[in-house]
C-alpha cells in the first residue's frame, strides 16, 4: 500500500513538472526527486515527507533515494538550471559523506537532434555535471563521465514532456 | 569506330576472379543515341527488355534467369528503367551471336533490349556474356563476357547493370556496391545495435558485430576492405577500424575523452573524427600509417561531423559556434574556417559528394527533419526527402543517388518505432525503402567494389 501512495506521489511530481516544461528535478513541493527508471527498489520517487527507508549507507539505491541521480536540461543547453544546482549540491553533499565512493557522470540527449552531435551535446552536460560537483569540493578523479548522445532514452512518448526527461545528467554509483 | 575489341580487365575479388574479356565489336557511332539524361527528375522511365540468359548445356539453368533477374531489378530500382514484364515477350530468349528480331521487340515499345548467354567451360569457369541492343537503331550498344566461379554470378549481374546504366546514361553505375549500416532491434531504452553489411539490393547481408556493446555510425574506406565505427567496447565510446575480410578490430589512438564521428579522407590514408574532452568537441585527423595525430579545430563549440571533399583539399563540418548548428567549410590543415548554411533551421551530418559539386545535408527547422543538397558555396540548398526523423545521407560512388534512414513517427507509448533505409534520386525523385532483416539506421555506401 505504501508503495503504491509512492508511485502515485511521483507521478503526480513528474505531471506538475511536465507541465511546466521546466526542470524537473523538483516538483513544485520541493520534495519530490525524480530517479532512474531502472532501479528496481522502493526509492523510486520517494519524498522527504514520506521518509527514507532503511537503505544501505552509501550504496547506490540510497543515493538514488536520497538525493536524486539526476538534472535535466533545456533543448540543446548544458547549462545547469538552479533546481539542477540544487540536486547536485545534495549529490555533493552525499559524495562527501563517502568519499570512497566512485561515480560515472552519464550526458543524455532528446532523439530531436542528429546522433553525432548529440554525441558532443551529452558529452558537454556530463562535464557539466563534472564541473559543477569538482567545484562543491568533490575530487575530480572519483568522477569519469560518459556520453550516451540520444542512444538510451528513458521517456519514449513523442512529447515535450518525453523530450526533455530525456536531455539529462545521470549520476550513476560505480 | 569504337572498338572494345581487346579490353581486358583483370579483378581480385579475395582469392576469385573475374576476367574480362569485351568483344562483340559492332559498334559503330551512331546519331541519335538512345539516352537518358539522369539530370532530369521526372522523366518517363525508359522500357527495357532484360530476357533470360540462355544456359543450355549446363545443369543449373537457374542461373540464366537469375543473373536476368538481378539486372531487371537493379535498372527497375534505379527509376530510369522500366523492365518490360517477361511475360509479354515474342521470344524468350536469343542466342548469343544471333541479331534480335527487332520488330518483335518494337512491338512491346521496348527502346533497349538485353540478351544473354551462360555456359560452366571445361575447367567448372562460369562464363556469362550479354549484348544490349538499341532496338530501334537495331544496333548493339555494348556486349561483354565475363569468366568467374559459379558463385560469383550475382557480382556478374551487378557488373553487367552497370555497364548498362553506363552505355545509356554516360554515367557510371553503382550496383556492384554494398551498404555498411547499423541494425537495430529492441525497445527503444535498451536498443540493440549491430553492425551489418549487404549487398546494395540487400542480397548477401550479414552481420559483423553481435549486438553486445553499442556500435553507430560506420563509413568504408575508399581503398580498402576497412569499416571505421564508434563503438562503446568497456563502455568507452571510440572510434575503431574494423577490417572485412578478417574480421578484426582495432581502436584508433589513445585519445583522453570520448573519439567519434569518423570518416576516412578520399585517399584512404587518413581518419578525420572529434575528440570530446571537458565539454569541448574539436575535429582530428589520424594518420593510419604514421599514427600522428593532428588537431584542426581549437574552438569552445561543438564541431563535430567532418568530411573531406573529393579532392581531399577541404572539409566540411558542422558547428555550433554561431550559437546554432550550421554547416562550415576549411581547409584541410583547418585554416580559412567559413560557414556556408544561412538558410532558417539547423544543419548537420555534412557529406560531400563524391562528385566534388554538392554537400548533403540534415536539416531541422520547426520540430521536422529534411535531408537536402547544396553547393559548397552555400548556394542552392534544395530540399529532396523530409520526416519525423530522417538524417545521416550517403552518396552512391556516381554522385546521383543518397542514401538515409527514417525514423517513423513513435507510436503513443513510444516504445515500438521503426526505423529504415531509403534511397533517392539527386533530383527528389524515385523514393525507394531499402529492405533490410531489421530495422536499420546510419547506412554508408561503398565504392564500386574492387
Amino acid at each position: 500500500m505504501r508503495l503504491k501512495i509512492l508511485a502515485l506521489l511521483a507521478s503526480a511530481v513528474l505531471i506538475s513538472a511536465c507541465a511546466q516544461d521546466q526542470d524537473i528535478s523538483s516538483g513544485s513541493s520541493g520534495t519530490g526527486t525524480v530517479s532512474s527508471t531502472t532501479g528496481s527498489s522502493s526509492g523510486s520517487g520517494t519524498s522527504a515527507g514520506v521518509g527514507s527507508s532503511a537503505l544501505k549507507p552509501g550504496s547506490k539505491e540510497e543515493f538514488i533515494a536520497e538525493v536524486g541521480d539526476r538534472v535535466f536540461f533545456g533543448y540543446d543547453k548544458s547549462d545547469l538550471t538552479p533546481s539542477a544546482q540544487s540536486t547536485l549540491d545534495g549529490q555533493a553533499l552525499w559524495l562527501q559523506k563517502y568519499p570512497s565512493v566512485r561515480v560515472t557522470v552519464e550526458g543524455h540527449c532528446d532523439e530531436r537532434g542528429t546522433r553525432e552531435y548529440n554525441l558532443a551535446l551529452g558529452e558537454r552536460r556530463a562535464s557539466s555535471v563534472k564541473d559543477y560537483l569538482v567545484a562543491r569540493g568533490i575530487d575530480g578523479g572519483r568522477i569519469s563521465t560518459i556520453s550516451y548522445g540520444k542512444e538510451r532514452p528513458t521517456a519514449l512518448g513523442n512529447n515535450k514532456g518525453s523530450w526533455m526527461q530525456n536531455r539529462r545528467g545521470v549520476t550513476v554509483v560505480d | 569506330m569504337e572498338t572494345n575489341l581487346l579490353r581486358l580487365k583483370y579483378l581480385k575479388m579475395r582469392t576469385l576472379c573475374i576476367y574480362f574479356a569485351a568483344f562483340y565489336l559492332i559498334c559503330q557511332s551512331s546519331q541519335a543515341e538512345l539516352r537518358i539524361d539522369v539530370t532530369q527528375g521526372r522523366a518517363d522511365p525508359m522500357p527495357i527488355a532484360v530476357t533470360i540468359f540462355k544456359s543450355d548445356g549446363i545443369k543449373n539453368k537457374n542461373i540464366g534467369k537469375k543473373i536476368s533477374t538481378v539486372i531487371s531489378a537493379n535498372l527497375e530500382r534505379s527509376g530510369l528503367f522500366a523492365p518490360i514484364d517477361s511475360k509479354a515477350f515474342l521470344e524468350k530468349s536469343i542466342e548469343m551471336d544471333l541479331r534480335p528480331q527487332f520488330g518483335n521487340w518494337r512491338v512491346l515499345n521496348a527502346q533497349a533490349m538485353v540478351h544473354g548467354a551462360v555456359n560452366i567451360d571445361a575447367e567448372g569457369r562460369l562464363n556469362v556474356q550479354f549484348r544490349l541492343w538499341d532496338v530501334f537503331a537495331e544496333q548493339q550498344m555494348v556486349g561483354n563476357a565475363y569468366f568467374t566461379t559459379p558463385k560469383n554470378w550475382r557480382r556478374v549481374a551487378h557488373i553487367i547493370s552497370d555497364l548498362i546504366y553506363k552505355r545509356i546514361t554516360g554515367e557510371d553505375g553503382y550496383f556492384d556496391t554494398r551498404i555498411v549500416y547499423i541494425s537495430e532491434s529492441g525497445d527503444a531504452d535498451k536498443r540493440v545495435k549491430r553492425l551489418a553489411i549487404m549487398d546494395q539490393d540487400g542480397a548477401n547481408h550479414r552481420f559483423l558485430t553481435d549486438g553486445s556493446d553499442l556500435v553507430l555510425t560506420p563509413r568504408f574506406s575508399p581503398t580498402m576492405q576497412e569499416i571505421t565505427y564508434l563503438a562503446y567496447y568497456d563502455r568507452k565510446p571510440r572510434v575503431y577500424i574494423f577490417n572485412i575480410d578478417t574480421g578484426q578490430q582495432e581502436v584508433l589512438g589513445d585519445f583522453p575523452g570520448m573519439t567519434f564521428a569518423p570518416r576516412f579522407s578520399p585517399d584512404g590514408s587518413k581518419v578525420i573524427m572529434s575528440l570530446a574532452k571537458n565539454g569541448v568537441t574539436d575535429i582530428y585527423t589520424m594518420d593510419l600509417a604514421t599514427r600522428r595525430v593532428q588537431q584542426l579545430t581549437q574552438s569552445p563549440s561543438i564541431d563535430t561531423s567532418p568530411t573531406y571533399s573529393p579532392d581531399g583539399s577541404q572539409i566540411v563540418f558542422n558547428s555550433d559556434r554561431g550559437g546554432t548548428q550550421q554547416l562550415y567549410v576549411m581547409n584541410s590543415n583547418g585554416r580559412g574556417i567559413k560557414r556556408i548554411s544561412f538558410g532558417k533551421g539547423r544543419y548537420a551530418t555534412p557529406v560531400w559528394s563524391p562528385r566534388g559539386d554538392l554537400i548533403a545535408f540534415t536539416k531541422m527547422f520547426k520540430g521536422k527533419f529534411f535531408i537536402g543538397v547544396m553547393q559548397p558555396n552555400g548556394k542552392n540548398e534544395r530540399i529532396l526527402a523530409d520526416g519525423y526523423l530522417v538524417e545521416s545521407p550517403t552518396w552512391a560512388p556516381n554522385g546521383r543517388v543518397l542514401m538515409f534512414f527514417r525514423q517513423m513517427t513513435p507510436t503513443a507509448n513510444g516504445v515500438t518505432r521503426s526505423v529504415k533505409l531509403f534511397s533517392i534520386d539527386l533530383t527528389g525523385y524515385n523514393e525507394r525503402e531499402i529492405v533490410t532483416p531489421l530495422d536499420a539506421s546510419d547506412p554508408a555506401w561503398s565504392p564500386i567494389n574492387p
